[in-house]
């Protein structure tokens, strides 16, 4: 029984993450930062990483796969468990046996997919435009750890902000504190070029260290003269990580089960007349 | 129409040759109501609400906006945690109901616009396959997705995605989703808001369709009295948090004392009179002038002056 709810969830995930890639307004959402990318790309384009004639742009690409996860994890979640309050999704999962199970199990899949979706759309066009992109074994091996962690890292944080939301659209207000933890994580420029508080705070956060731990995989190993203290530091990669999934797991559990028992017809119809309301004023 | 009836007789055919029948009929009633109270801070929603509903019963809920219907339906689909009173459904507290009891339940909720970008026949088949560890030998579960399309009308529909659906196909589908388990108690909400006549009909059909062959109990609100008076084995009339009538259409109109108009003319004039023995009156009325009656109309109160009745009367004691 408890083969056919993760096979249900698998499944379930499967279909919606092939519904992102056959709307236009998902693909969009797929193109557009890696147009973005490609456009900052370009106009780093004869710049080097400071104390080294490596290309800056090859760092970025890395660093930006780095936020796209972060930003996937976190906001990516948080939004469809709000769109899916809105709508009664979670409301009908209720109304299924195992139904919930097998909606979270669903959504799991549906966002690491998306993400690394995400990632391949800036990926392809990216490696066309930087030099010096490399996977070796070790760099491989630091991806099968560091991925599963990043998502655990970002996805129950994500759940515990989603479900403090109401709607999808006061979600996006989340959007704000990202961009200010994205500014200062390193992605675009090595962080060493941050003043030392900056570097403090950006080190407390998820995405400073899915930066570095994606660039230790995917850039020479002689780019660690960009980095703080010279290491690419997996251990503090692992621990800080660690300590985020740990915190995460520790809050989501309780929270959304909380937020499930909340949910009835009576909760979606009231959402659903606000949103009409919006749409009228 | 015509492929419910048929799909009815099919159905019929293949479960008297299968030979077996829907699951063994409980010693209990299905659900069991008493003392049922709702409080929402200070506010009373529910004060003391009692009835019970037998297997295969069709039991309507009526009452105007804010009465608790909505409110009673959640307590009893365990999507709501009672402030007091006794609730039992399928044997089991709504409170403590485990997913085995959830696949047991159907639950049609008001404007679902859930599952957007699916595909009809793929959610239909995704949702289903979660009944599938609680299918018995009385009741296969689910019900086979083509043949479900077929019962809710919505074949040609099949691929077609949600979003894209017009508003009767979309209540439709909802109706499709809450049975697609082959509940034994199925809840509705609302069910026919949206409707064309003709869609209307259909669901009635399909309705009396769930009772006869899958003997499923079946509890739903509406504000449409006609429906009532059609689907209802009983009605329950709920004002104020309160049940203050219940019975058949013809059993409320009974219960509301000496409404029976009759209007008859009598040497060319026209008269109209309110009666509580109605047959006593008329039998005077043909003692006393005879062969001069003519164009007599007897009528009983309809349903609607019954509720308009009831509900003025709880909302006038309260």
């Amino acid at each position: 029984m408890t083969m056919r709810i993760v096979r249900l969830g698998l499944s379930r995930g499967l279909v919606e993450m092939r519904q992102t890639l056959t709307n236009g307004f998902d693909v969009f959402g797929y193109l557009l930062p890696a147009l973005l990318l490609v456009g900052t790309l370009l106009l780093m384009r004869d710049d080097t990483i400071p104390g080294t004639d490596f290309s800056l742009g090859a760092h970025s690409l890395v660093g930006s796969l780095g936020m796209l996860t972060a930003i996937g994890g976190v906001m990516t979640t948080a939004q469809y468990l709000a769109m899916d309050r809105e709508d009664g999704t979670l409301l009908r999962a209720k109304a299924t046996p195992n139904g919930m199970t097998g909606y979270l199990i669903g959504k799991i899949v549906l966002v690491a997919g998306v993400t690394v979706i995400g990632c391949v759309f800036v990926l392809v066009p990216g490696m066309f435009l930087v030099d010096g992109l490399r996977l070796d074994m070790a760099g491989l091996l630091t991806l099968l750890w560091l991925a599963p962690l990043a998502f655990l890292a970002t996805m129950p944080l994500g759940a515990v902000l989603g479900s403090l939301f109401d709607s999808a659209r006061t979600v996006s207000v989340l959007m704000l504190p990202i961009i200010g933890v994205t500014a200062v994580s390193g992605i675009f420029y090595p962080i060493t070029a941050m003043p030392g508080w900056l570097q403090g705070v950006a080190q407390m956060f998820p995405m400073y260290w899915l930066g570095l731990g994606l660039r230790s995989a995917l850039l020479p190993g002689s780019l660690v003269v960009a980095e703080l203290g010279d290491s690419w530091r997996h251990l503090e990669t692992f621990a800080v990580l660690g300590v985020w999934s740990v915190i995460g797991l520790a809050l989501a559990p309780g929270i959304l089960r909380r937020m499930a028992r909340r949910e009835s017809g009576s909760a979606v119809a009231a959402r659903r007349e606000r949103a009409l309301s919006r749409v009228t004023v | 129409m015509y492929y419910i009836l048929d799909s009815v007789l099919d159905m019929t055919g293949s479960v008297l040759a299968a030979g077996d029948t829907v699951d063994t009929p409980r010693a209990g009633p299905v659900i069991e109501v008493r003392d049922l109270r709702m409080r929402y801070g200070d506010k009373e929603v529910l004060v003391g609400v009692d009835f019970t509903a037998a297997a295969g019963e069709v039991v309507v809920l009526l009452g105007p906006n804010g009465a608790g219907k909505t409110t009673t339906i959640e307590i009893l689909e365990g999507f709501r945690v009672r402030s007091g009173g006794h609730v039992l459904v399928l044997g089991t507290d709504p409170a403590d109901g485990d997913e085995h009891w959830r696949s047991r339940l159907g639950v049609v909720l008001q404007s679902w616009r859930d599952h957007g970008k699916w595909r009809v026949r793929e959610l239909l088949a995704h949702l289903g396959a979660y009944y599938k560890d609680y299918s018995t030998p009385g009741r296969a579960r689910p019900w086979p997705v083509d043949e479900l399309l077929e019962v809710v009308g919505l074949t040609a529909a099949a691929d077609t995605r949600i979003a894209r659906l017009s508003g009767g196909q979309r209540r439709r589908l909802d109706v499709a989703i809450g049975i697609v388990g082959r509940p034994e108690l199925l809840f509705l909400d609302e069910p026919t808001v949206g409707f064309d006549p003709e869609a209307r009909r259909e669901f009635h059909d399909l309705v009396h369709r769930l009772t006869d062959v899958d003997s499923t109990t079946i509890l739903l609100t509406t504000h449409d009295l006609d429906e009532a008076e059609k689907l209802a084995d009983r009605i329950l009339i709920l004002t104020r948090g309160q049940i203050v009538a219940s019975g058949s259409a013809d059993e409320l109109s009974r219960q509301v004392a000496g409404e029976s108009e009759i209007r008859w003319t009598c040497d060319g004039q026209r008269f109209v009179h309110s009666a509580d023995d109605a047959t006593g009156f008329v039998r005077e009325l043909f003692r006393q002038h005879g062969d001069a009656i003519g164009d007599l109309e007897v009528r009983r109160s309809s349903l609607e002056e019954t509720y308009m009745k009831l509900v003025r009367a709880a909302e006038g004691s309260a």
